[in-house]
């Protein structure tokens, strides 16, 4: 029965890749993008990836929907004309493409079958200080990564705010949002951000033992950010405001600081020790958090663009 | 057919399909699009050896996690080079795309 789920399920998220490829207009394109980053979430749910379903619903549905669409928006207005004309179907790269299909199906039925749980994860686990494994791969075992992502985030904001004009440098990022008070947006704008606080709130809370965390939770605290700029509740910062730059760094500060802090007490760099990896995982899960929820909500909102938002 | 193999054929398939995206696209921003379908079709195939032999792996999910975040950021600064270069160059392809039309 789940297997007839889960076909599909399979079925359905391939049927919408396809359109979203071979859909004709840009729009419609993103539309099904974001339908197929649903799908997916539901996919991850099966795969028995709770953390993952979290993750891809907020970031792989959400908020690269609201990327997309918002420079969906922006070409439009820069008078950029519509897509090309409707091209003719490619049979060498659609061979090319099976061929690299294939060759994946393949690897799948040629890859060794793993042991499972891995026996050094399993020993391990016990001394990480927190309840979900995936946690304590993230900011503990795996820690080199999580801190590198965290600089990542900070390198693509850094870049995306290089592309700023000069003359724009000043104003506010994005741009005014004109809002028609008793309209939709406004009631959401009201509606919405008390609901998702609590939730984003609640993610990273209780990501040390139930599926979330800094990252999930973080991205629906960015949604919430959002959802009051584009509602005209909440004005987004210039570049230049220091409190807010301060917010950036936080987290990987912190991650950072904890990662030196263990090499200076002998335990190595971003070890955490188990007596006290409880209590700095969370520490660290509300600092990168915060940064998180800032780092998102300012890369989708993107540089500033001045000349009508003052 | 166990259900890791469906994903696992699933994310194959994904991958396939968002190269062809890929490489048909003219416009810019369906080309991050096209791209995105390609890196999420990789996250499903691992997932899915992840998810083997009845299995709950962490690392793998770990890894797609961190993935997720930094597909966003990249797409985030791609879309700020699309808007940038529209506005600079009048349209939202690559000056060779014309040539072939």
């Amino acid at each position: 029965m789940t297997l007839i789920f889960d076909a599909m399920l399979c079925a359905l998220t391939l049927g919408v890749a396809l359109a979203t490829v071979l859909g004709c207009g840009v729009f419609r394109t993103i539309v099904f993008f974001v339908v197929y980053g649903l799908l997916l979430s539901v996919a991850w749910v099966r795969l028995d990836a709770v953390d993952v379903a979290l993750a891809e619903a907020a970031i792989g549905a959400g908020l690269t929907g609201v990327l997309f669409l918002a420079a969906f928006g922006k070409l439009t207005r820069i008078g950029v004309e519509a897509e090309p004309s409707p091209k003719r179907f490619h049979l060498p790269a659609a061979l090319g493409c099976i061929g690299l299909s294939g060759a994946m199906a393949w690897a799948w039925f040629a890859l060794p079958e793993p042991h499972r749980p891995t026996p050094d994860l399993s020993d391990a686990l016990p001394r990480a200080g927190v309840e979900n494994p995936v946690t304590a791969v993230l900011l503990n075992f795996r820690a080199w990564d999580t801190l590198l992502e965290g600089t990542v985030l900070l390198a693509a904001l850094i870049g995306l705010w290089i592309l700023t004009r000069d003359e724009d440098w000043h104003h506010r990022l994005g741009r005014l949002q004109h809002v028609r008070s008793g309209g939709v947006m406004e009631s959401f704008g009201r509606l919405l951000p008390p609901v998702g606080t609590l939730v984003g709130v609640y993610l990273i809370y209780i990501g040390a033992d139930q599926p979330g965390g800094a990252f999930q939770g973080g991205t629906v605290l960015a949604a919430v950010g959002l959802i009051a700029a584009l509602a005209g509740l909440l004005r987004p910062p210039r570049i230049t405001e220091c409190s807010w730059r301060m917010a950036l760094v936080a987290g990987p500060l912190v991650f950072l600081g904890a990662g030196v802090a263990g090499e200076v007490f002998g335990v190595g760099f971003l070890t955490l020790p188990g007596s006290i990896a409880e209590g700095a995982i969370f520490i660290i899960e509300v600092a990168l958090g915060l940064s998180i929820a800032v780092t998102l909500a300012l890369l989708v909102i993107g540089p500033p663009e001045g000349g009508d938002s003052e | 057919m166990t259900s890791p193999t469906l994903y696992a054929l699933t994310g194959a398939a994904l991958i396939g399909i968002g190269f062809y995206g890929l490489i048909e696209a003219q416009h810019l921003l369906r080309r991050v699009i096209t791209f995105n379908l390609i890196g999420s079709g990789l996250f499903v195939f691992l997932g899915a050896v992840g998810a083997r032999n009845d299995g709950f792996d962490p690392i793998p999910q770990a890894l797609i996690i961190t993935g997720i975040v930094v597909a966003l950021s990249a797409s985030a600064l791609a879309v700020g080079l699309v808007v940038a270069h529209s506005r600079a160059s009048g349209r939202a392809t690559f000056p060779e795309e014309d040539e072939d039309a």
